[in-house]
């Protein structure tokens, strides 16, 4: 790969809550349209390392570079670079008081200044293509797991971004609520879309991804194209955690 | 002697002086309640503060609301701040000035409660979209806590309201003094005139407070997420 494709950088990333090491040394390139897929037991660091490419996560040192901008050096404006990064929750974090379409709006009018009729015509086009149009006056609180989250992949949508990070998205879902919401991201992924995916769901992990990355313990342990990753781990400590997943 | 008692009420400027009364109710309650609420959600948000002196601060200042009773912080203003710096107070300034010291500790919690009742991913979702920390508050959190607020406010503008019938004993002439008075004046003609009277009052208290609960009850309904 070319270096001029890089859409995302981090280098040497360490990240600690006081004395425990979340993230220590932690180095990875996303290259524009690629679809990268982190997996590890859970508190390896993979939903920090996502918290900390959209600064929601203060770092201790290392850099982040989204498009050749810097974000970590302090001077980055960061509600201008959040609206390249779409991000994605487990919890869904919709707005309750606010119906779908306000959801998804609020970004584009009140953020990105754009007006109502383009961003509204926008919002139906992204609802139609998840199979929500006609949710559009609904409040969250009248839609089931799965509804909810589609939304919030449009709303993360709407914002027009360059990447978008998805932090465990189907893991508080109803098992016939994953589908679903799965479809909806391997779309995106056909489109081309640039993504960074962290997910306990294998299958389609190996589905979904150019590449999957293993992190345990703050560190990348792993990482490969998901055919040979899935069937020949290298590492030992893959090998192990694979294994959980398979019952023969 | 039954229609005597109703015949009081109905008697002269009675019920017009009974309504009266009601204003001078009504106002300090409205008065005390306004005052409050702004100067409780300021005091709210100073709660949520980490400060430790803040924090101290107003856990001093709810508790002492909280354990001294509302008559004896009105003795207190009404004959303590006047006897012993010279101030004269009515009993109506000294009603509010006690109603809003109350009121204001009272609203401040509940704001408090409100505002860390919004889960931190609230935030979060709203940062991630690009929202400055101004519009987070404008338009995620701030129309969420007046949702959860309203109806607590309302309940404690409630009780504000038939607290004031305390004020009675530091000689402001409401509602219930004045229908203190009219039976005090026909206690020998209609014995009966106390029922007539309290009933009365009991009835203009019920028209006063009750469509306000009922406000709260339905927002809290219309507002449940």
């Amino acid at each position: 790969m070319e270096k001029t494709d890089a859409l995302l950088e981090i280098r040497h990333l360490k990240k600690d809550y006081g004395s425990a090491d979340v993230l220590r040394n932690v180095s990875l390139t996303v290259n524009r349209g690629e679809v990268v897929v982190v997996i590890g037991p859970s508190g390896c660091g993979k939903s920090t390392l996502l918290r900390c490419i959209n600064g929601l996560e203060p770092i201790q040192s290392g850099e982040i570079l989204l498009g050749g901008q810097v974000l970590t050096d302090g001077t980055a404006k960061w509600s201008q670079v959040r609206q390249k990064i779409g991000m994605v929750f487990q919890s869904y974090e919709l707005f309750p008081h606010m119906t779908v379409m306000e959801n998804v709006l609020l970004g584009p009018l009140k953020v990105q200044g754009r007006k109502r009729e383009e961003a509204e015509k926008m919002a139906e086009t992204l609802l139609e293509r998840v199979g929500l149009l006609e949710k559009k006056s609904s409040f969250p609180r009248q839609l089931s797991g799965g509804q909810k989250q589609r939304v919030a992949i449009v709303r993360a949508l709407m914002m027009q971004p360059e990447i978008m990070l998805f932090d465990e998205v189907t893991a508080a879902l109803d098992p016939e609520m994953v589908r679903e919401v799965l479809d909806v991201m391997l779309e995106l992924a056909k489109g081309g879309m640039t993504m960074v995916i962290v997910t306990h769901e294998m299958q389609f992990a190996r589905a979904i991804a150019d590449r999957v990355i293993f992190m345990d313990a703050g560190e990348i342990v792993e990482s490969g194209e998901p055919e040979e990753f899935f069937t020949k781990p290298k590492t030992e400590r893959l090998q192990r955690f694979l294994n959980i997943f398979t019952f023969e | 002697m039954q229609d005597l008692g109703i015949s009081i009420l109905l008697d002269g400027r009675n019920l017009i002086r009974l309504l009266e009364g009601l204003w001078v109710t009504v106002r300090i309650a409205l008065l005390s309640v306004a005052i409050s609420m702004a100067l409780g959600v300021l005091l709210g948000m100073v709660m949520t503060l980490k400060n430790p002196i803040t924090k101290a601060l107003s856990r001093v200042y709810l508790e002492t609301v909280r354990i001294m009773p509302q008559l004896v912080l009105l003795f207190l203003v009404y004959f303590g701040v006047t006897k012993t710096f010279g101030i004269h107070l009515s009993g109506e300034v000294s009603a509010i000035i006690v109603f809003v010291f109350w009121g204001t500790a009272e609203m401040g919690d509940l704001v408090r409660g409100a505002l860390i009742s919004i889960p931190k991913h609230q935030y979060e979702s709203g940062r991630a979209l690009g929202l400055t920390g101004v519009q987070i508050y404008r338009y995620i959190i701030i129309p969420q806590t007046i949702r959860r607020l309203l109806p607590l406010a309302i309940n404690l503008a409630t009780r504000m309201v038939k607290t004031t019938s305390l004020i009675v004993l530091i000689g402001v002439v409401e509602v219930l003094k004045v229908g203190q008075q009219i039976i005090e004046a026909n206690r020998y003609t209609a014995p009966s005139a106390a029922l007539w009277i309290y009933g009365a009052i009991f009835f203009l208290y019920f028209l006063v407070c009750f469509p306000i609960s009922r406000l709260a009850g339905r927002l809290e309904k219309r507002w449940q997420d």
